[in-house]
């Protein structure tokens, strides 16, 4: 009985940051290399050191060529809450998984290139200000691998040529596609790809890219700098670009100017991801193309080649059309990864959009402020679309409870105009 | 615009539905842009693509009379100061964008053949329509109702107006 507990298994020292991100980027991970997400740990919470059971060596080695939530694995040869504990558990360590010439530990010692590096961790608790004097757990193992976590030092945002008032943060972007389930020869596609940062990610991952935005500007590369002290974009300032400054053209597509309300792709199931940020109406207006008689007056309309005319868009409209457009289009077992800005005082879990051929996969939150927030949401298709007129009524009810967000500009703000108001009264008196 | 997405993409003009496919192409600038050969990519999308949409596409870029041809520039090694989609001239002599003399445009196979997962030759010039074929200036056109979509800087742009709008 302990020997099969003991084979095996890995131990994972995970970075302490998007705490509620990281289970679902290993689980995600895991079933991309054929592997399952195993575990006798109770829960993950808050601790960096999770214990998993993987297949194999190399499922784990896989695992962390991807991983950008977890720093190394080890190969878990003993652990306990005190060294006599770990001790008992290294005896338990079946003799023959150890190589042989390091039994016991006779092989020479090498500083500079070693085989086999092995490592001790102690674990003394999360609490900075209240470190005990011994550590809760230590564990003994074989070091495999290092996770991704420098990717995020090489891709980040301050050094990318072309960036946008909202463009995704490096780490969070590789989150995403792992999320995504993204791998070598996909088709990844984001229909409100901005300056492309998201697409990045999955290039480097493999995939091939490819994008929308209503943005005429910014499809092109053209108008003002989001950097501070630059006022216009350079000639090196378009998602293209950006791909070629990682060496990442051969993946680019091609990106397009259109209305993702609106899409314009033929009938078919020809992506494999769909990992997009859509606007919340906050740094970003969330507009569509619209018909003259919608239009309220005084609305003016934009020169021709930009955006006709542009209504808001309501954030439930605009997650009702994603989500039929992810069922239609993505391929089966595909997946769509894409925030969904919530008011967390009035955030409830039925508000998480929904689709009867999407399947929820998880719902993370990111805190943005006192009374915001946002989730990252990840569905699969689990079932096939069959047409498009036969959803539109069923999931106007489920999108009811959504749409007391769609005033979500005006709950983002309304800490600030109270706090402004509150001001202006104490200044009066 | 390579033709891979011309062959995903349809017209959304009001009440035109499944008949909005295949857009028809015009080119009036293109582009021959090598991109790396990746065997399991492109076999991987031949299912995916509408065969007779992509023999007419490749047909209108090959043999339209005012096409022009120009070698990829800079060779995408962080040549910055190039505009993208401006009118490069390596490689050409001052002035002159004449015609190139080919388009390299190989011919492209009726159909799918059996076994093509392994046959290098036939993905290679799949490879080559689907991925290197760069349509800078033209436009696409809806086969039904006949509104065009200007394609500039590589970039279409399927965006609607007013009453064309499909409700």
């Amino acid at each position: 009985m302990a020997l099969s507990c003991s084979l095996n298994r890995y131990l994972l020292l995970m970075a302490q940051e998007h705490l509620e991100f990281r289970l679902p980027e290993i689980k995600s991970l895991l079933s991309l290399f054929g592997g399952q997400f195993t575990s006798n740990q109770e829960t993950y919470g808050k601790s960096p050191f999770w214990i998993l059971s993987i297949p194999s060596e190399d499922i784990a080695r896989n695992l962390m060529k991807r991983t950008v939530c977890a720093k190394s694995i080890f190969e878990l040869w003993g652990h306990g809450k005190s060294p006599e504990e770990l001790y008992s558990s290294l005896k338990n360590y079946p003799a023959e998984k150890m190589a042989l010439e390091f039994l016991p530990f006779e092989g020479k010692v090498n500083l500079k290139k070693p085989q086999h590096i092995f490592s001790i961790l102690e674990d003394y608790g999360l609490d900075p200000n209240c470190i005990p004097e011994n550590p809760h757990n230590i564990y003994f193992g074989r070091w495999i691998a290092d996770g991704q976590r420098e990717l995020i030092e090489s891709y980040s945002v301050k050094k990318r040529h072309f960036i946008g008032n909202t463009s995704m943060d490096a780490g969070l972007s590789f989150i995403m596609a792992n999320h995504g389930k993204v791998k070598e020869n996909d088709i990844v596609f984001d229909p409100f790809v901005g300056t492309g940062g998201l697409l990045i990610a999955s290039a480097h991952f493999g995939a091939y890219v490819c994008g929308t935005d209503i943005d005429y500007n910014t499809v092109h590369g053209l108008g003002k700098a989001s950097r501070k002290n630059q006022k216009w974009r350079g000639p090196d300032e378009n998602i293209r670009a950006n791909l070629r400054q990682y060496g990442l053209e051969k993946y680019y597509l091609d990106v397009l100017v259109s209305d993702a309300s609106k899409p314009s792709w033929r009938k078919g199931t020809y992506f494999d991801a769909i990992i997009t940020d859509p606007p919340y109406g906050i740094r970003e207006s969330t507009r569509r193309t619209g018909s003259q008689k919608e239009i309220p007056k005084g609305i003016e309309k934009c020169p021709e080649s930009h955006v006709p005319v542009s209504l808001s868009y309501h954030l439930s409209d605009m997650f009702f059309d994603l989500l039929n457009f992810a069922a239609e289009t993505l391929v089966l077992g595909g997946r769509l990864v894409y925030w969904l800005p919530v008011y967390t005082p009035e955030y409830t879990e039925e508000m998480v959009p929904w689709h009867p051929c999407l399947q929820l996969i998880s719902n993370c939150e990111q805190k943005l402020s006192s009374h915001t927030s946002r989730r990252l949401i990840t569905m699969e298709k689990v079932k096939t679309f069959e047409n498009r007129d036969q959803y539109s009524h069923l999931l106007s009810d489920h999108f009811l409870p959504y749409q007391g967000h769609n005033s979500f500009r005006e709950k983002y703000f309304s800490g600030v105009t109270k706090r402004i108001a509150k001001e202006e009264k104490c200044s009066q008196e | 615009m390579k033709l891979l997405t011309h062959n995903l993409l349809s017209s959304h003009v009001r009440g035109v539905g499944p008949r909005g496919f295949p857009l028809r192409l015009q080119a009036t600038e293109v582009r021959i842009n090598p991109v790396e050969f990746n065997p399991e990519f492109v076999a991987r999308m031949i299912p995916k693509v509408e065969w007779a949409a992509l023999l007419e596409a490749a047909d209108t870029v090959r043999t339209l009379p005012h096409a022009r041809a120009r070698p990829e520039w800079g060779g995408g090694r962080g040549r910055s100061h190039r505009r993208p989609g401006s009118l490069a001239r390596v490689g050409m002599p001052r002035g002159d964008l004449g015609l190139c003399p080919q388009l390299h445009l190989v011919e492209v196979p009726k159909e799918p053949i059996e076994g093509y997962e392994h046959d290098e030759k036939f993905l290679r010039k799949m490879h080559h329509v689907l991925l290197e074929v760069d349509v800078l200036e033209g436009t696409l056109q809806c086969p039904e109702s006949g509104r065009l979509f200007p394609i500039s800087r590589g970039i279409p742009n399927m965006l609607l107006s007013d009453e064309e709008t499909e409700t």
